[in-house]
């Protein structure tokens, strides 16, 4: 390992302090912003709950909450916490920044609670996953130059030779997504809470989807991927299955995903010829997206067996499943003929949840589970078992979740292009929305179950931080000399 | 254009296949591979320095800091040792 280390001299202590910060609220996000779609999904089963806070509690209002709250509220955290902690840990060296970094975490949090307070009272740019308005949009675009220039000073400042491949998935993910954020939100202010868009028409909703397809590719992927190959190898013991396969995987990945916005749009008013050409970047994608879930799952090859015993790997190891079949699925869904009945049906929100709860949360929650003993220095979680009864009550969640999706987008995509002979439609709108209400129960269900899990989550996380013991050992803190 | 965009493209995507897996470079790749397992004792450190920030924090004593890296350069210096 002396090869890999450029610098010497006493190795100077990490800062764990915000990354302490970050993972808190990472639990306590989740819980809020996985609340709020179990709450917006049991308005789509029983719709006399949409008033009991009019306007304010009305589904359109709450939706991008819970979005916004789960993507960047709970994924940013997640993803603040364990970049910080990753690029610390494989550099070698304390974070780079001084006050910078204090700030992205406080930023961040300000970002958060506006978004709270803005979008139910109605304030929107109307652009999905982008509706927060321009003062806010500023905030975030300060927030995250500091926090690229954290990220980037910290590999800068590196004791090892090598930057570990974990940091390229990082720092692919902070650089896009500061053009991504900073380019769609290019806007004419024209009050302090409402501006216009800077692109018209089909510009701007091409803008509008390649900063969203690339939100999910770069924010919910490639970020992701960044936990993947340092958690994952971590939690089995053993190194990354192939190093060579992590880099044309990641050259791939970041060169094809900018391309394939487009498929937002087929047969739309967007140019054919950029319609197919999206399509085929996004079948292409597959490719790279299963390169990285053969070498995270293979990583395990020797040591299967720590899945019997290990729930936290186990959250790992299936969220790359789940990662193998969304980007199965995703690609099937951009092609023209099945997008023809898919698109605008329950068959994308099933998709995108399969992506979001079987990929981005259980990965995330994976290594959360990893990272709390480390970070308040305890041999293992407050109660193992917890882990285990999350863990199930996740995977059903997300099954019930994206099951139910299936059977109600295809039922309303085949409703919706029925023909009678003589060329009436053979469904109205609201027939297909009755056919639905079944899919609707058992997606509240399945999300309140997840829910459920992160509340136990929550639970054992703070009596991993507040109990110096737990129910095996008696004494659950990690001494201060020994080595491993 | 077209035909420059995929020959370019497929060259690039070939030279990264050549430089990752090109033998020279096999056992490098291996030893970066184990960069995540190179650095619990700095770790552990680094969690119980987390637990003091709070209380330097708390009472804003300064001086403790000082204090704290000779400390901690010693415990790091032992940990050499015992590898």
């Amino acid at each position: 390992m002396t090869t890999t280390v450029a610098k010497t001299g006493p190795a100077p202590d990490y800062d764990y302090n915000i990354v302490r910060q970050f993972t808190v609220m990472s639990v306590v996000w989740g819980v809020f912003g996985m609340a709020m779609g179990v709450l917006i999904a049991a308005q789509l089963a029983w719709p006399q709950l949409n008033d009991f806070f009019q306007p304010f509690s009305h589904f359109g209002r709450l939706r991008p909450l819970h979005t916004n709250a789960v993507i960047f509220a709970f994924g940013g955290s997640v993803l603040f916490a364990t970049s910080y902690y990753v690029v610390q840990r494989t550099c070698q060296t304390r974070l780079w920044g001084g006050w910078l970094v204090p700030f992205t975490f406080w930023g961040w949090q300000l970002v958060i609670v506006l978004a709270a307070i803005t979008l139910p009272m109605g304030l929107t740019s109307a652009k999905e996953y982008a509706e927060l308005e321009w003062p806010i949009d500023i905030l975030i675009a300060l927030i995250w130059v500091a926090y690229a220039m954290v990220f980037f000073g910290t590999i800068a400042k590196r004791r090892t030779s090598h930057i570990y491949v974990a940091n390229w998935f990082f720092g692919a993910y902070i650089i896009t997504i500061a053009c991504l954020h900073i380019v769609n939100n290019l806007a004419v202010p024209a009050a302090a809470w409402k501006s216009y868009s800077y692109f018209a028409g089909t510009a701007d909703a091409m803008i509008q989807w390649w900063y969203g397809h690339n939100a999910v590719g770069f924010f919910l992927t490639a970020a992701f991927l960044g936990i993947m190959y340092y958690f994952v190898p971590k939690q089995a013991g053993r190194p990354v299955y192939s190093y060579q396969l992590s880099i044309v995987h990641f050259w791939a990945l970041i060169s094809i995903y900018v391309w394939a916005g487009g498929h937002h749009l087929h047969y739309s008013a967007l140019p054919d010829w950029t319609q197919s050409l999206a399509m085929i970047m996004s079948v292409i994608l597959l490719a790279p997206s299963w390169g990285g879930m053969i070498n995270g799952i293979m990583t395990l090859s020797g040591a299967w067996h720590k899945l019997r015993t290990d729930p936290t790997l186990r959250f790992l190891v299936v969220s790359l499943s789940f990662y193998g079949m969304s980007t199965f699925e995703g690609p099937m869904m951009s092609i023209k003929t099945v997008n023809a009945l898919s698109h605008n049906t329950d068959w994308t929100v099933g998709h995108v949840h399969s992506g979001a709860l079987g990929w981005v949360a259980m990965i995330s929650i994976g290594a959360l589970y990893h990272l709390v003993p480390i970070l308040w220095h305890r041999k293992e979680m407050y109660s193992v078992k917890l882990i285990n009864a999350h863990f199930w009550l996740a995977t059903v969640g997300t099954v019930l979740y994206i099951a139910a999706m299936w059977v109600n987008g295809i039922t309303q995509g085949l409703m919706w292009r029925a023909f009678n002979a003589d060329g009436t439609l053979t469904y109205s709108f609201v027939e297909s929305v009755v056919a639905s209400y079944p899919g609707y129960y058992v997606r509240f269900i399945g999300g309140a179950l997840f829910v459920l899990g992160m509340l136990l989550m929550a639970y054992n996380v703070f009596r991993t931080i507040t109990d110096k013991e737990n129910a095996e050992q008696q004494d659950n803190t990690v001494p201060l000399a020994q080595t491993a | 254009m077209r035909q420059i965009a995929v020959v370019l493209g497929s060259i690039a995507f070939l030279a990264v296949c050549w430089w990752a897996f090109s033998p020279k470079r096999k056992k490098r790749f291996e030893e970066d591979a184990k960069l995540p397992f190179a650095d619990e004792e700095q770790s552990i450190r680094s969690a119980y320095d987390a637990d003091k920030n709070k209380t330097d924090e708390d009472s804003a004593a300064g001086s403790v800091r000082g204090d704290r890296a000779g400390e901690t350069s010693a415990e790091h210096k032992k940990g050499q040792d015992e590898k």
